[in-house]
């Protein structure tokens, strides 16, 4: 019940000048976090991924950058920041949290490029396209799926992570978590968890929409087939290679 | 550098807390994927059900489960319990789709042949099907892992102790040195431990080996 009362009290709803941000604000620094970070993962790791997977070399450097990312805590990286760049706000959210969205996009990108059939991308080249045209016509297409999924996974992650953001006073629905845990106002914390839980899932519902859009439904039918026919016998590597993206040395 | 060797005794019980606090929730994720697998490998409704739960299980924020779980089970804010079973969460979401898939993987033939040759269906699964998907357990207790080494530090963030406290410690102070202390001693250890497992893994399922390099020659 008390729940309840906290989301219908039109105070933790519309805010309270000078002492607690409206929720639709808090909302929208969340949001506007983290898209902002994961276009900017995106436009740094994708071109990158797919050229190493294009060339083919560099892909245990991937691999292992990715690896190392991934295990770079997030507090720290935001608290570090905080300090460097000795800024309390948005400033030091963005590069903390655009180096949580690299290493899925860079990793998926890669493995999506480097594992285009390759007699695909030789009748490619063989019909006169140049090596740009292989790459943004014929293997971006095919990899699509799997860059979506990377872009998937890097969204929710910096979505649930964008919350410690407050933790800096930068603010996002992260708030209400601080905010209520200084103050022991455990209905207040409650309420921001399920705020940023319920943003996740519509995000995640979203991003699976999208998706049916973005690939090329040429593929959709084929990759379905092939992907019986093929992963059967070497499973264990094709999991492998996607459930890490890039974690096999 | 100075600030590292003059709070060795901080750093090394912080770093016994994390690594308690970041295992733990592996190694009992673990054990109870292998049967939920099992269970997903076996009945197609089973499959889908368990699998939606786990995608969204693990769309849920660490620091969600983190305040929620007092709610849950009834423990204390602070309890570290709270985070052990967060993280053990993750751990499960993320096992269980790779074991039903590494296991529905498993060749027909070779199932056949087990059968054929005298394997009762629970040493079948121990004896064959398990072995038979090291490579991809090992593949998602590396993420499990290195992704629970990391996550361990929000724990901080509740009062729960751990490497998180130097980052949180380091930043009400402005301490440079305690928050990249924490970060770096992070690190190494998720390398340490990716490392252990993939060497592990490899020892356990050798003939996995040809495959993989041929991978990625």
């Amino acid at each position: 019940v008390s729940i309840i009362d906290w989301f219908t009290n039109p105070i933790n709803i519309n805010g309270n000048p000078g002492l607690q941000p409206s929720l639709w604000e808090l909302l929208w620094q969340h949001v506007w976090y983290s898209l902002v970070a994961v276009a900017i993962g995106a436009v740094i790791a994708v071109p990158i991924g797919a050229w190493i997977g294009h060339s083919g070399k560099g892909g245990l450097a991937v691999a292992g950058i990715a690896n190392a990312l991934r295990g770079l805590p997030e507090l720290g990286l935001l608290t570090l920041f905080v300090i460097l760049l000795n800024s309390i706000g948005a400033l030091p959210v963005f590069p903390a949290l655009i180096i949580l969205a690299i290493p899925p996009l860079l990793a998926n990108t890669y493995a999506g490029v480097a594992n285009v059939d390759k007699a695909v991308v030789d009748a490619s080249r063989g019909v006169g396209m140049r090596e740009r045209g292989v790459l943004l016509g014929v293997e971006l297409p095919i990899a699509m799926p799997l860059i979506f999924g990377g872009l998937r996974t890097a969204l929710l992650q910096v979505i649930a992570t964008t919350a410690i953001a407050a933790y800096v006073g930068a603010g996002s629905l992260g708030y209400y978590i601080f905010s209520g845990l200084s103050v022991r106002n455990y209905t207040e914390m409650l309420a921001g968890a399920i705020l940023i839980a319920a943003l996740a899932l519509i995000v995640l519902g979203l991003m699976t929409v999208v998706q049916r859009f973005v690939v090329s439904p040429g593929l959709r039918p084929a990759t379905r087939r092939r992907r019986v026919a093929l992963t059967r016998p070497p499973a264990a590597n094709t999991a492998a290679g996607v459930e890490t993206a890039g974690g096999n040395p | 550098v100075t600030w590292v060797s003059q709070n060795i005794p901080q750093i090394l019980n912080d770093l016994w807390i994390h690594l308690v606090l970041a295992l733990i929730p592996v190694v009992i994720g673990l054990v109870i994927s292998i049967p939920l697998g099992w269970v997903a490998a076996r009945w197609r409704i089973a499959r889908g059900v368990l699998i939606a739960l786990a995608v969204i299980l693990y769309t849920i924020p660490s620091i969600v489960l983190l305040v929620v779980m007092p709610a849950l089970i009834g423990t204390q804010i602070l309890d570290p319990l709270n985070l052990v079973i967060a993280l053990t969460i993750y751990t499960v979401a993320l096992l269980v789709p790779a074991i039903a898939d590494a296991l529905t993987a498993v060749p027909t033939q070779v199932t056949a042949a087990a059968t054929a040759l005298g394997y009762k269906p629970a040493g079948r699964f121990f004896g064959v099907d398990l072995p038979l998907s090291i490579p991809v357990l090992t593949a998602g207790l590396r993420v499990a892992t290195v992704s629970n080494i990391s996550l361990v530090s929000v724990g901080a963030l509740v009062g729960i102790g751990g490497l998180g406290d130097l980052m949180t410690e380091g930043f009400q102070r402005y301490n440079t040195a305690e928050v990249v202390t924490a970060i770096v001693i992070i690190v190494v250890l998720a390398l340490i431990f990716d490392t252990a497992l993939w060497l592990t893994g490899r020892a356990l399922a050798p003939w996995n080996r040809a495959r993989i390099t041929g991978a990625t020659a």
